[in-house]
């Protein structure tokens, strides 16, 4: 293994020593045995796939955020707080806050009275099979793609940074994955993410409080920036007027409306990857509260994100390089600025806790994948279209073999990227097609009664097609997306949320146009699915410290007083 | 069954002694290119004490209980 784990390459940004390798063997043993130790707690399906329904809101809730701090989201988010400066901090807070508290607030008494196992299982107790089958066949097939995608990426990073071959990176990692996910279901994959949790924050958290003292402090880290590059690196929202005036090339319109209403709100209260975590929950107060303990840790994420990318742009003597220049220079890009801070600050023990916390967000979120992937398709594809009358057992089994098949199409899809490059391009692009239009189509059948099978199903429909078209038209002109995202200044990131935007404005506009014009349904079949016809249950009586309300208050006060700090 | 806690308490102290232990032999042999900027902190020796302290206190709060 050691041998192994050492095989090197000339380019490796860093070089671990034997405790560091100590180190990232522990890891693996410890994810393994507890893989092991839970294979007896996943024999029936609520268990195997609903973690038994039994977390509490602490654990539901760091599982919820860990679902979406992987390894490439550290790396990628550092490195364009190294390109964009502080603005990388918007996806942190605008654009994931509101849309947790949302969730908590008003979506997830529906998810969890409904019962439902997914998302596109509520989607057919709402609208019917066919909007269940558009979305679940498309989380499915984009998840697992996804997951083949950043299995690549990973085994790459792996390669630049610790000089690992791709091969060995690819094949230890996933089997890793399938073999405690296999064993111990969602709640195997649920304990993983929250060890992760705590070993990111612990082999992070150094970096910016190292850096901030080779800095000198904030207010000379923000001198030194402005020096370097220019004023607007280390403001949120003053150069928003205008998008010629910030470094993202982006309006405050894009990010308020595009960002924080629409695509993060897509993303945190539709995609199932990190809503299952929530539908685990033992009660509906635990349900609520997890999305909310989430929200406030994730407003603490910059900090060993953005920060450590901030820090890179003052302390380190080179200039990084976009990742196209990068490789034909053979310099070092922006994305390596995460572990070249790393290196710089970490010794023995430390480098091997850095590079764990990267292995761990890594795998955790490939779990999240396969774990999403495989209630999805046994739930929502092989049960209703496939063997409606299989027993429990039968379906459990067949979770536990999609596990291991979706772990192999990943796999290949990794290969496959590794041959055809520009497909990880295309793959990600098509995963964001879905997330703002399905967003349209929940929110109107959880908030609007009227709201009729057709309608969802059309609006899903067109929406989605909407988002493909822009995404299209500007891929074949590029100029187009002066008209897409509003201005000839426009740069790529402002095109993700004027898309999401629009697509979501289409889907509305078509689910209400066909609502109206089809056969209302009867109020008694959307009890416990829709506002106004379900008794939405009490988070009984507690104190007020332990109710989600005062809560969620608290984070918003917290979120405004943040955003006014670094105004 | 044993709490999610007491896997992560486990998980701290090991990494938190073993930097610990890295940090105190380079106390100890200080090498004569330490590789790292920074490197008068001791980093690893304080945070490896702060991982195994807040680690074992996890351990024990959370260790499994023997059945009567």
């Amino acid at each position: 293994m050691t041998s192994l784990l050492t095989t090197a390459v000339a380019t490796r940004l860093v070089h671990l020593s034997s405790v560091d390798i100590v180190i990232v063997v522990f890891y693996f043993a410890l994810v393994l045995s507890i893989g092991w130790y839970l294979r007896g707690r996943a024999n029936t399906g609520e268990d195997f796939f609903m973690a038994g329904r039994e977390m509490t809101a602490w654990v539901a809730g760091l599982s919820f955020l860990s679902a979406n701090l992987g390894a490439l989201e550290l790396m990628g988010w550092a490195g364009s707080a190294y390109q964009y400066g502080i603005l990388a901090t918007h996806w942190y807070w605008i654009g994931a806050i509101p849309a947790m508290l949302f969730l908590a607030l008003v979506m997830m008494p529906f998810y969890y009275i409904s019962k439902t196992h997914s998302v596109p299982g509520y989607l057919k107790l709402r609208f019917g099979e066919p909007a269940r089958a558009m979305s679940a066949l498309s989380f499915a097939f984009m998840t697992v793609l996804m997951s083949g995608v950043n299995m690549f990426a990973m085994a790459k990073v792996m390669q630049i940074v610790l000089g690992w071959d791709i091969n060995f990176s690819i094949w230890v990692s996933s089997l890793t994955v399938a073999i405690y996910v296999t064993l111990g279901g969602l709640r195997s994959a649920i304990f993983n993410e929250v060890l992760q949790f705590f070993l990111i924050w612990a082999g992070a958290l150094l970096i910016p409080i190292l850096g901030l003292y080779e800095a000198g402090g904030w207010t000379n880290l923000k001198l030194q920036i402005a020096q370097r590059t220019s004023e607007q690196y280390v403001h949120l929202w003053s150069g928003l007027g205008s998008f010629t005036t910030n470094p993202m090339g982006i309006h405050w319109t894009g990010i308020v409306f595009g960002l924080g209403a629409i695509l993060s709100m897509g993303y945190w209260t539709t995609d199932f990857l990190v809503v299952q975590r929530i539908l685990a929950a033992k009660d509906i107060r635990s349900a609520e509260m997890a999305p909310i303990i989430g929200a406030g840790f994730k407003m603490m994420v910059p900090f060993i994100v953005i920060l450590p990318g901030l820090l890179g742009l003052a302390v380190l003597p080179e200039r990084l390089l976009p990742e196209s220049v990068a490789a034909v220079t053979g310099g070092h890009s922006y994305n390596d600025v995460l572990p070249l801070m790393l290196a710089r600050y970490c010794g023995p023990g430390l480098l091997g806790l850095g590079v764990t916390a990267l292995i761990a967000g890594f795998m955790s979120g490939m779990a999240g994948n396969v774990s999403a992937f495989t209630t999805v398709w046994t739930y929502d594809i092989y049960r209703p279209l496939i063997n409606s009358k299989g027993s429990d057992h039968h379906y459990v089994n067949m979770g536990r073999w999609t596990t291991i098949i979706g772990v192999l199409i990943s796999v290949g899809t990794a290969y496959l990227v590794m041959q055809f490059a520009s497909i990880m391009d295309y793959v990600q692009a098509l995963f964001s097609f879905f997330i703002a239009p399905l967003f349209g189509t929940v929110v109107l059948g959880m908030l609007w009664k009227r709201t009729t099978g057709p309608g969802g199903f059309w609006g899903l429909l067109c929406g989605t097609i909407s988002s493909i078209g822009m995404w299209t038209w500007v891929r074949l002109d590029p100029s187009a997306l002066r008209y897409v995202a509003l201005s000839p200044h426009a740069k790529g990131l402002a095109q993700d949320m004027y898309q999401a935007l629009w697509s979501f404005l289409v889907c509305v506009t078509v689910t209400v146009v066909v609502s109206l014009a089809t056969k209302p349904m009867p109020d008694g079949q959307l009890t416990g699915l829709v506002y106004g016809l379900t008794k939405v249950p009490s988070v009984g009586d507690v104190p007020l410290y332990q109710k989600p309300l005062f809560w969620a208050a608290v984070v918003t006060v917290i979120f405004f007083v943040l955003n006014i700090i670094f105004w | 069954m044993i709490s999610i806690w007491f896997f992560i308490g486990i998980s701290l102290a090991v990494n938190g002694a073993l930097i610990l232990a890295a940090g105190i032999y380079q106390l100890v042999n200080p090498p004569a290119d330490p590789g790292v900027v920074l490197y008068h902190l001791h980093a690893n020796v304080w945070w490896g004490a702060a991982l195994l302290v807040f680690g074992l206190i996890y351990c024990f709060k959370f260790a499994p209980k023997r059945k009567a």
